[in-house]
C-alpha cells in the first residue's frame, strides 16, 4: 500500500470515528448525568469519574407515578398499533392487489398535513363527548399517525408477494377472504413486524397529541417528563433518569429489530 | 350467495374501514378548521361562535408576530434541510466503503431518529445550559468564548437547527446509502479507464445518479422539518422573546393558551397551504429531474 493511500485511509477512519462520536454523544451524556447527584452535575471537574448514585431513579419511581405513566404509554401504544393493523392490513392488501393507488394516496396525505390542524377540532369534539383524558381519545389520535405508515409499508410488502401463492389457495377451494386470512397473513410476518414496531415507536414518542388530549388519568411518558420541567429549579439528574427510562425501550426495540426499522424508515423513500 | 357477494366486493369491504376512519378523523377536522377560521370563538359554552368573515385572516396578515413566526419557520426549515442533505450525502459516501465496525456505526445512526424527541430535547437543554453544559465546556477546552445557546434570541434557532441536524441527518444518510447500493459499477470502471480522480467520479457519476434519491429524501424531510414541534416546545416553548416561535408553535399557543380558536384556525389553514405548496414544489422539481432521464 502506498503512503498516500495509507494516509487517506487514516483520515477516513478518523472522520468516521468523529461522526460516530458526535451522534452518540447526547446518549452518553444523558446516561452519565442520570447517575450523578445535582452537585456532581453542577461541578465541571467530575465529568467522567464520579461516584454513581441510583438516587435519581428511585426518586423518579418513588416521588412520581412513573410506573403509571409507563403503563399509560404502553396501553396507548399497543392499542393504537393493534387497531391500526386491524384497519390497515386489509386496506393495504386491497390497494396492492386491486391497484387502488389513488386511495393509497388519500391515506398518505395524512402524513403531509400538519398534525396540529386536526388538534383543535379533535379537542372541541372530544371535550363535548367527554372523551378528553381517556385512552379512547389518545388511541384514536395516535392511530392517525400509525395507520398511514402501516398501510404504506404493507402495500409494498403485499405487492412483492408472488401471485401464485394466492392462486394456489383459490384452487384449493378457499374464497378470497379466506386466502387473505389463511394464506397471505401467515407469511406476512416480517412486514407486519416492521409496520407494528414503527407504529408503536411513533405512538410511544408522540407528544403533541398527547399533551392536549391526555390528563391526570391517562398521562403518557413524554407529557409526564415534560411536566417535570415546570418545577422552579430543574433537577437535572432526575430529569435525565426520566429521559433514559423513556428512551430505553425504544432504543432496545431499534437495536433488536434494526433491520426491520431501517427497512420501514426507508420504505417511503425507496418507493417514492 | 352472500359469500359470492362478499367475495366480489372484497376490495371495497377491505378498504372501507380504513378510508372511513381517515375521513372521519382527518377530513372532518380539516373542514371544521376551515369553517371555524371564519368565526370568533374562545370555546365558551355561553358565547356561541360569531361570524367574522375574513377578519381572522386579515388580522393575522397585520400581525407582526405571525410574520416573525413565518420567517422563523422558513429560516429553520431551509438551513436545517440544506445542512442535513449535504451532511447526509457526505456521511453516506464516507460509510459506503467496507470497514470493520460498519454495523455498529449504522446502529448508532439509527438511535437519534427513534429516541423520544421530548426526552432528547431535554438532554440538549442540559448540553446547552450555559454554565454546566457540555457545549460550553467543549468551546472553552479549545480556547473559545462560551455562548448563550438557547438562552440567546440570536443563537436559539441555530442551536435548535443543530438538534434537528443531529436527529435527522442519519435518515438522509441511510436513504442515500440505500441509493448508493443500487448504482452499477460499470460507469466507475469506465471512469477509471479515463483516469478520472475521486472527486471527478463523485460529481460526474455518483451525484447525477443519486439525484432522484436525494430529492425524495429531501422531500420527506421537508414535510417534517416544517412541522417540527417537539424539540422546540420541549426546550424553549418559542422563547426567548419569541425567537424560536415557528408557525406550528404560534398556532398551538393561539389555540391552546389564548383560546383564540378562530385566529388559530386561520393560521393553521395558511400553514397547511405553505406545507402543501412547498411539497408540491419539490414534487414538481423531482418530476423535472426524472424527466431528464426519459
Amino acid at each position: 500500500m502506498t503512503r498516500r493511500k495509507r494516509t487517506a485511509r487514516l483520515i477516513l477512519g478518523l472522520l468516521t470515528f468523529l461522526v460516530l462520536l458526535a451522534f452518540a454523544f447526547p446518549f452518553v451524556w444523558m446516561l452519565l448525568a442520570s447517575f450523578k447527584t445535582q452537585s456532581q452535575i453542577m461541578s465541571t471537574d467530575q465529568l467522567l469519574s464520579f461516584k454513581p448514585t441510583l438516587a435519581n431513579y428511585t426518586s423518579v419511581f418513588g416521588e412520581h407515578d412513573f410506573l403509571g405513566y409507563m403503563i399509560n404509554s404502553l396501553i396507548v401504544g399497543v392499542g393504537s398499533t393493534a387497531f391500526a393493523l386491524l384497519l390497515g392490513l386489509p386496506a393495504a392488501y386491497a390497494i396492492a392487489r386491486y391497484h387502488l393507488h389513488r386511495l393509497g394516496l388519500v391515506i398518505l396525505v395524512a402524513r403531509i398535513i400538519p398534525g396540529i390542524t386536526f388538534l383543535i377540532p379533535w379537542f372541541i369534539l372530544f371535550s363535548q363527548v367527554k372523551l378528553v383524558d381517556t385512552y379512547t381519545a389518545l388511541i384514536l389520535s395516535h392511530m392517525l399517525v400509525g395507520l398511514p405508515f402501516i398501510i404504506w409499508i404493507m402495500i409494498s410488502f403485499f405487492e412483492a408477494l408472488p401471485k401464485e401463492i394466492e392462486e394456489a389457495g383459490l384452487i384449493d377451494g378457499c374464497n378470497r377472504h379466506q386466502v387473505f386470512l389463511r394464506v397471505i397473513l401467515p407469511i406476512s410476518g416480517p412486514g407486519m413486524i416492521t409496520a407494528s414496531l414503527l407504529s408503536f415507536i411513533f405512538s410511544w414518542n408522540n407528544f403533541m397529541f398527547s399533551i392536549i388530549l391526555s390528563g391526570e388519568k391517562t398521562k403518557p411518558l413524554p407529557v409526564a417528563v415534560f411536566n417535570f420541567m415546570s418545577y422552579a429549579e430543574i433537577n437535572w439528574g432526575a430529569l435525565m433518569a426520566a429521559a433514559c427510562i423513556i428512551t430505553l425501550p425504544v432504543l432496545i426495540i431499534a437495536l433488536l429489530a434494526q433491520r426491520y426499522v431501517v427497512n420501514g424508515l426507508a420504505a417511503g423513500a425507496v418507493k417514492g | 350467495m352472500p359469500y359470492k357477494w362478499f367475495d366480489r366486493n372484497l376490495k371495497w369491504i377491505y378498504v372501507l374501514p380504513a378510508v372511513a376512519f381517515v375521513l372521519i378523523m382527518m377530513l372532518f377536522p380539516i373542514l371544521y378548521t376551515v369553517r371555524i377560521s371564519f368565526f370568533e370563538w374562545s370555546m365558551s359554552a355561553i358565547t356561541p361562535p360569531k361570524w367574522v368573515g375574513l377578519d381572522n385572516y386579515l388580522s393575522l396578515l397585520r400581525d407582526e408576530r405571525f410574520w416573525r413566526a413565518t420567517r422563523s419557520t422558513l429560516y429553520f426549515t431551509v438551513v436545517a434541510l440544506v445542512i442535513e442533505v449535504v451532511l447526509g450525502v457526505a456521511i453516506a459516501v464516507l460509510l459506503s466503503r467496507e470497514f470493520r465496525g460498519k454495523n455498529l456505526v449504522k446502529t448508532v445512526f439509527l438511535l437519534p431518529m427513534v429516541a423520544t424527541p421530548v426526552a432528547m430535547g431535554l438532554v440538549w437543554l442540559l448540553i446547552y445550559e450555559p454554565t454546566i453544559g457540555a457545549a460550553n465546556l467543549l468551546l472553552e477546552s479549545i480556547g473559545l468564548k462560551p455562548l448563550l445557546w438557547l438562552a440567546s434570541p440570536v443563537q436559539a434557532i441555530p442551536s435548535l437547527i443543530v438538534v434537528d441536524v443531529w436527529q435527522w441527518t442519519p435518515m438522509i444518510a441511510l436513504i442515500v446509502m440505500a441509493g448508493l447500493a443500487t448504482i452499477p459499477s460499470e460507469p466507475y470502471e469506465a471512469a477509471d479507464v479515463d483516469g478520472a480522480g475521486r472527486w471527478r467520479k463523485f460529481t460526474a457519476i455518483t451525484l447525477p445518479l443519486l439525484k432522484p434519491t436525494i430529492l425524495v429524501a429531501a422531500m420527506l424531510r421537508l414535510i417534517d422539518v416544517l412541522k417540527t414541534f417537539d424539540i422546540i416546545y420541549a426546550t424553549t416553548q418559542g422563547g426567548p422573546n419569541l425567537a424560536t416561535e415557528t408557525l406550528n408553535i404560534y398556532g398551538y399557543v393561539l389555540g391552546f393558551q389564548y383560546f383564540k380558536l378562530g385566529t388559530a384556525s386561520a393560521l393553521l389553514v395558511l400553514f397547511f397551504a405553505l406545507v402543501m405548496g412547498l411539497t408540491l414544489l419539490l414534487v414538481w422539481l423531482r418530476k423535472r429531474v426524472e424527466g431528464q432521464y426519459d
